[in-house]
């Protein structure tokens, strides 16, 4: 790796971390909605932890793992929304004007999303052990949350950033939000696979990846070391972030021959 | 008169947007089905939980909430039209040329009104399709349809006058957030009786509970707090004509 091609993955991080910090909207709105869900959640839902198989007695810790899942979702729309309008504003014509690999610019784009998703992950986990919430998986589990959390944020940025390259517009980022809740919630979000009474219900969160990466994150917290749950969720965020980047880089060089 | 024409002009426009751009209508009819089917499929275990006393099953129950969540964001929506005229300019060119004002805001909730019925409609048909049962022969249910309405207006009327107060989209939020926590911090996923903690405490003082709990009465033909159900929504009603009467008057100043 060449010291130019560092310097610049480095500016344009720099530049990604500042800009997600300056707009408090793209901080404070995917830390604080997460959390009042889960609020609203864990207290009109505390019945359900009476149902019986249900996993855990505490329902915060079986819900603890939402908030993991859906801040992501505002890694996909902040990445997006940031790189569609470097696009409007003519950033990216500019930036092509000069040496910079396209590479180094997905990497840095997407570093402000990536260090927004350690902060998120550290506010959840903190609000869990501030009410309570102990992951069975002890410190090393919390040390693979976190990797799980970069790996989650990574892949989501790049699918946000390949939807703002190949449209080159923020509304049409924003307008996949919706999209992405609709996968949050027909998954296991709110009750664990085996207890969904509806039939067909469970069938679509059997098939929907979104119940997986829930259950990885849930397995850490309330379960222990559970090693399919972990190759599940591990392995469907590794390939979505596989997938994304290199969906991104083409995209990139698309629209770079365009402009 | 001129109240009327003016409201009849504002409420085609915006009926006419809404009918002829499917990136409004899809989203307004969707997300409540999409809610319904959430709820209703996903969460159905829950009438299996000891206490949960809901006779006409999971499904009515959810039914409720759909409905009434349907009506306070289709009013919701409504406003984000009005902050994006204030954004285009059009809404300054309406507040020159309209004889008398308060027509706009009137116009406003009528078109708020039109788009929750067309929406209520589809999701009533959607929840008969999927074997919903409700109790009695089903007059009740435009009791039901009737706090919706309440609900409907009052919420149009909160966010427009957060829109003609803030005049920018990016107001949104200001207008969304208040309604989303009214509506959940009620009882939502179970009876107010098996909710527990400080969710039990905000929803015994959540004026939306009372709402809630009589719409759940209605479908299930046993009316229960209709009086204070009624009297909540219209008081709501009747606080935000003012907010909104007011938020027109300060885009009147700004000019």
């Amino acid at each position: 790796m060449s010291e130019a091609f560092v310097d610049q993955v480095l500016l344009l991080a720099r530049r990604s971390v500042v800009r997600t910090i300056r707009q408090p909207a793209n901080v404070i709105f995917p830390l604080v909605f997460p959390l009042l869900l889960l609020a609203v959640n864990s207290g009109g839902l505390k019945a359900e932890a009476n149902l019986p198989g249900f996993p855990t007695k505490s329902l915060v810790a079986f819900l603890l793992a939402v908030p993991f899942i859906q801040g992501a979702l505002f890694a996909t729309m902040n990445a997006g929304t940031d790189l569609a309008r470097d696009i409007q504003t003519g950033f990216l014509n500019r930036l092509s004007l000069t040496p910079m690999r396209g590479t180094a610019l997905l990497a840095g784009q997407l570093a402000g999303v990536v260090t927004l998703g350690f902060v998120q992950a550290a506010v959840y986990l903190g609000v869990g052990l501030a009410v309570g919430v102990r992951p069975a998986s002890g410190v090393l589990g919390v040390l693979v949350l976190f990797g799980f959390a970069f790996v989650v944020s990574f892949g989501f940025g790049a699918l946000g950033a390949f939807a703002a390259l190949r449209t080159g517009s923020g509304e049409a980022v924003q307008a996949l939000f919706p999209l992405f809740f609709v996968f949050l919630f027909l998954s296991s979000m709110a009750i664990p696979r085996n207890l969904i009474g509806i039939t067909w219900f469970r069938d679509v969160a059997t098939a929907n990846p979104v119940s997986y990466l829930l259950e990885c994150v849930r397995s850490l917290i309330i379960g222990g070391w559970d090693g399919q749950a972990l190759a599940l969720g591990f392995g469907i965020a590794g390939a979505i972030a596989v997938v994304a980047l290199t969906s991104s880089a083409w995209a990139l060089r698309v629209r770079m021959a365009r402009t | 008169m001129r109240v009327v024409s003016v409201a009849n002009a504002v409420a085609w426009r915006m009926l006419h947007t809404f009918l002829t751009n499917p990136s409004l209508f899809l989203p307004a009819l969707l997300f409540p089905l999409f809610f319904f089917t959430a709820f209703a499929g996903g969460l159905s275990s829950i009438q299996h939980v000891p206490g949960f006393d809901f006779a006409q099953g999971y499904t009515a129950f959810q039914f409720v909430f759909v409905v009434l969540q349907s009506a306070a964001f289709g009013g919701v929506f409504t406003g984000f039209g009005i902050a994006r005229d204030f954004e285009s300019g059009f809404a300054r060119r309406l507040l020159l040329a309209a004889p008398h004002r308060t027509g706009i805001v009137l116009g406003y909730a009528i078109a708020a009104l039109v788009r929750w019925l067309i929406t209520v409609a589809i999701v009533t048909l959607v929840a008969f399709a999927v074997g919903m049962h409700i109790g009695g022969n089903g007059i009740d249910l435009f009791g039901l349809y009737g706090l919706g309405l309440l609900v409907n207006i009052a919420a149009v009327l909160w966010a427009t006058g957060v829109a003609m107060r803030l005049r920018t989209m990016q107001a949104g939020p200001i207008m969304q957030m208040p309604v989303f926590l009214v509506l959940f911090f009620a009882p939502v996923y179970v009876p107010l009786s098996l909710l527990s903690g400080w969710i039990h405490a905000v929803a015994v003082v959540n004026p939306l509970t009372r709402v809630i709990e009589a719409g759940r009465g209605f479908i299930a033909a046993s009316p229960t707090e209709v009086v204070p159900a009624f009297a909540t929504g219209l008081a709501l009603a009747a606080v935000f004509v003012l907010w909104a009467l007011r938020g027109l008057r300060s885009a009147e100043h700004a000019g």
